[in-house]
C-alpha cells in the first residue's frame, strides 16, 4: 500500500516536495588568518615577551632557551617531515592498489579490500602504530641477508597503514564520482576495462583526488609526533630532552611546546590554504 | 556461564598458547573494563563539550563583533593546523604547571586540574575547532530566502534562528559532523601520552605484565572497531531520523 499523494504536486517518497527545493550548496569560506590576527599577536607579544625575556641571574630566560636549542629542535622537525613524506609515498602507492581492488570485478577481492580499508580507517592511528612497533620484528632475514629495521622505519610503516586506507577511500570515491556515461562511451569505443580505468577514468579523477589527498598529508604530518610515544626520537622527544637538559624548570614547558606548535602551524597552515584554494578552483569548473 | 567462558579461555591458553588473560583473570578483566569505561567517559564528555564549543563559536563567527570574530577565527585556524598531541602536552605540561596548586585534605599539594580533565579540555578544543567550521558551513548553506520568508511570517531574529535556520543547518552538516566525532573518538587514545588510564593504557599494562602482546593487540583492535562501529550506527540512525524528504541530496 503506497501513501496517496494528497497535494497532487509531487511524489512524497522520491522527495520532490514543492516547498523545500534541493539547494545548491554555496561555497563555505574556510577560516583563515587576516591582518587583524597580526595585531592580536603583536598585543600578546607586547604583554608576554618582557616576562619571558627577563630571567634571573642564574637561569636563562625561556626565550633564550628556545633560541639556543632551536637548531636541534628544527632537525627533529625535519625528521618528522621526512617520516611523513615517506609514509605518504608508501601509503599512496598501496592505497591506490587497495582502492582499485575495491573497484575490481569479482566477489572476493572487492569484499576483502573493503574489509581491510574499513579496519585501517576505523582503528586509531596510535593503536596502529603500537601494532606495528610491537609485532614487526626489529630485523628481518631476506635470502640469508639480515636487514635491520630501526624504530623509525617501523614507525614510517605504521603511519603508512592509515594513509593507505584513506587514500583507498579517496580513489574509490573519485572513481565513483565519474559519470557512468564515461564508462559506457569507453565501452562503445571497444576499450577494455583496464584500458578504460587507466586511460579514461583515472586521469579524470586525479584532479578530484588532489585536495583530499593533501588533506590526508596534513593529517599525517601532524600525526608523526605520535612516534615519540613509542620511542622514536623526533621533535617531541627532543623537546622533552631539551627541557630536562635545561634543569626541568616548569616554566619552560609552555615556551618549548609552544615552539613545537609554531613549527607545525607554519608547515601545515600553508598546506591547508593551498588545499582550500585548489578545492575552490576545481569546483568552479 | 561466566565460569564456562573462563574455563574455555583457560583451556585455549593451555592447548594453543593464545593467552587472552582478560577473559579468565578477573584482575585483568577489571583493568580492561576500567579502561573501557574511561575511554567512554572521555569520548562522551569531549563529544558534548566540542559540540557546545562548535555551536558557540559558529554563533560568534556570524555575530556583529569584529574582535570576537577574529578571535574565533584565530582559534579555529590554530587548532586545526597543529598536532593534537602537542596541544595536549602544551595544555597539560605548559599551562598545567603555570596554574597554582591547591592543598588537598591530607596536606598534599595537588594541581587544580588533573590529567583526565586536561585531556578532556585539550581534546574538546581540538574537535571544537573543527565543529565551528562545520556548523558555520551548515548555517551558511541555509538559503537567504528561507530566512527572509521566516521574517515575512513574523519570526524574530532569534526565533527564526532557533526554529528555521538551526534545524536546517543541522541536517546539512550532519555528515561532516559524523566524520569529526568519529575522529574525535579515535583521538582520545592520545590521552595515553599523559597517563590517562583509558583502554590503550590499560591494555598496554596488561600486555607488559602477562606477556601477551599479540592477543591484547587483537582485543584492542576489536574494541576500537566495535566502539567506532557503534558510534557510526548511532549517528547514521540519527541522520535518517532527521531526514526531511526533498531537502538536500
Amino acid at each position: 500500500m503506497s501513501v496517496p499523494d494528497r497535494s497532487g504536486t509531487g511524489d512524497v517518497r522520491t522527495g520532490a516536495l514543492p516547498v523545500l527545493l534541493p539547494f545548491v550548496r554555496p561555497q563555505a569560506r574556510a577560516a583563515r588568518l587576516r591582518p587583524v590576527h597580526l595585531w592580536l599577536l603583536a598585543g600578546l607579544a607586547l604583554v608576554s615577551l618582557p616576562a619571558w625575556a627577563q630571567g634571573g641571574a642564574a637561569a636563562p630566560s625561556p626565550l633564550a632557551v628556545v633560541i639556543k636549542w632551536a637548531p636541534l629542535l628544527l632537525t627533529g622537525f625535519a625528521f618528522n617531515v621526512a617520516i611523513s613524506l615517506m609514509a605518504m609515498a608508501i601509503g599512496t602507492g598501496a592505497g591506490i592498489g587497495l582502492g582499485l581492488a575495491m573497484l575490481a570485478e569479482g566477489r572476493v577481492l572487492p569484499r576483502l579490500a573493503w574489509c581491510v580499508t574499513q579496519v585501517f580507517r576505523n582503528v586509531p592511528w596510535l593503536v596502529l602504530l603500537f601494532f606495528v612497533m610491537f609485532l614487526v620484528p626489529f630485523q628481518i632475514t631476506v635470502f640469508g641477508v639480515r636487514v635491520p629495521l630501526p624504530d623509525w622505519v617501523k614507525a614510517t610503516f605504521g603511519f603508512s597503514l592509515p594513509v593507505m586506507a584513506n587514500v583507498a577511500e579517496i580513489v574509490r570515491g573519485a572513481v565513483r564520482s565519474v559519470p557512468n556515461t564515461q564508462w559506457e562511451a569507453a565501452e562503445s569505443l571497444a576499450f577494455t576495462r583496464r584500458q578504460t580505468m587507466w586511460r579514461i577514468i583515472l586521469p579524470q579523477c586525479a584532479k578530484r583526488m588532489l585536495p583530499p589527498w593533501m588533506n590526508v598529508y596534513a593529517l599525517i604530518a601532524m600525526a608523526t609526533v605520535q612516534a615519540s610515544i613509542v620511542g622514536v626520537t623526533e621533535m617531541l622527544t627532543l623537546t622533552a630532552q631539551v627541557h630536562a637538559a635545561e634543569g626541568g624548570r616548569s616554566e619552560l614547558f609552555a615556551p618549548l611546546y609552544g615552539f613545537a606548535l609554531l613549527c607545525f602551524f607554519l608547515y601545515c597552515y600553508p598546506i591547508d590554504r593551498f588545499t582550500a584554494a585548489l578545492e575552490r578552483r576545481f569546483e568552479t569548473r | 556461564m561466566i565460569a564456562t567462558i573462563q574455563a574455555w579461555f583457560q583451556q585455549l591458553y593451555e592447548t594453543t598458547g593464545f593467552n587472552f588473560t582478560i577473559f579468565y583473570d578477573p584482575y585483568d578483566w577489571d583493568r580492561y573494563v576500567a579502561g573501557l569505561r574511561m575511554t567512554l567517559f572521555l569520548g562522551i564528555s569531549t563529544i558534548l563539550m566540542s559540540l557546545v564549543i562548535g555551536a558557540v563559536g559558529a554563533l560568534l563567527q556570524s555575530g556583529p563583533s569584529r574582535v570576537l570574530r577574529a578571535l574565533v577565527n584565530g582559534f579555529v585556524v590554530v587548532f586545526r593546523n597543529t598536532p593534537p598531541l602537542v596541544q595536549i602536552f602544551f595544555f597539560y605540561f605548559g599551562l598545567g604547571t603555570l596554574l597554582p596548586d591547591i592543598r588537598a585534605a591530607d596536606g598534599l599539594r595537588v594541581p587544580i586540574l588533573d590529567n583526565v580533565q586536561w585531556a578532556i579540555i585539550a581534546l574538546s578544543l581540538f574537535a571544537g575547532a573543527f565543529n565551528v567550521e562545520i556548523f558555520r558551513s551548515g548555517i551558511e548553506a541555509v538559503p537567504r530566502t528561507t530566512i527572509e520568508a521566516a521574517e515575512a511570517l513574523g519570526y524574530t531574529r532569534f526565533k527564526a534562528y532557533r526554529h528555521v535556520v538551526l534545524p536546517l543547518a543541522l541536517r546539512v552538516c550532519l555528515p561532516a559532523l559524523n566524520n569529526n566525532l568519529i575522529n574525535l573518538l579515535k583521538t582520545t587514545t592520545l590521552a595515553y601520552a599523559i597517563a590517562v588510564p583509558e583502554t590503550l593504557y590499560a591494555v598496554k599494562q596488561i600486555w607488559s605484565e602477562s606477556q601477551n602482546v599479540l592477543e591484547m593487540m587483537l582485543v584492542l583492535l576489536a574494541t576500537y572497531a566495535v566502539l567506532v562501529g557503534v558510534l557510526v550506527w548511532i549517528m547514521h540512525r540519527w541522520e535518517r531520523a532527521l531526514r526531511i524528504p526533498g531537502y538536500g541530496r
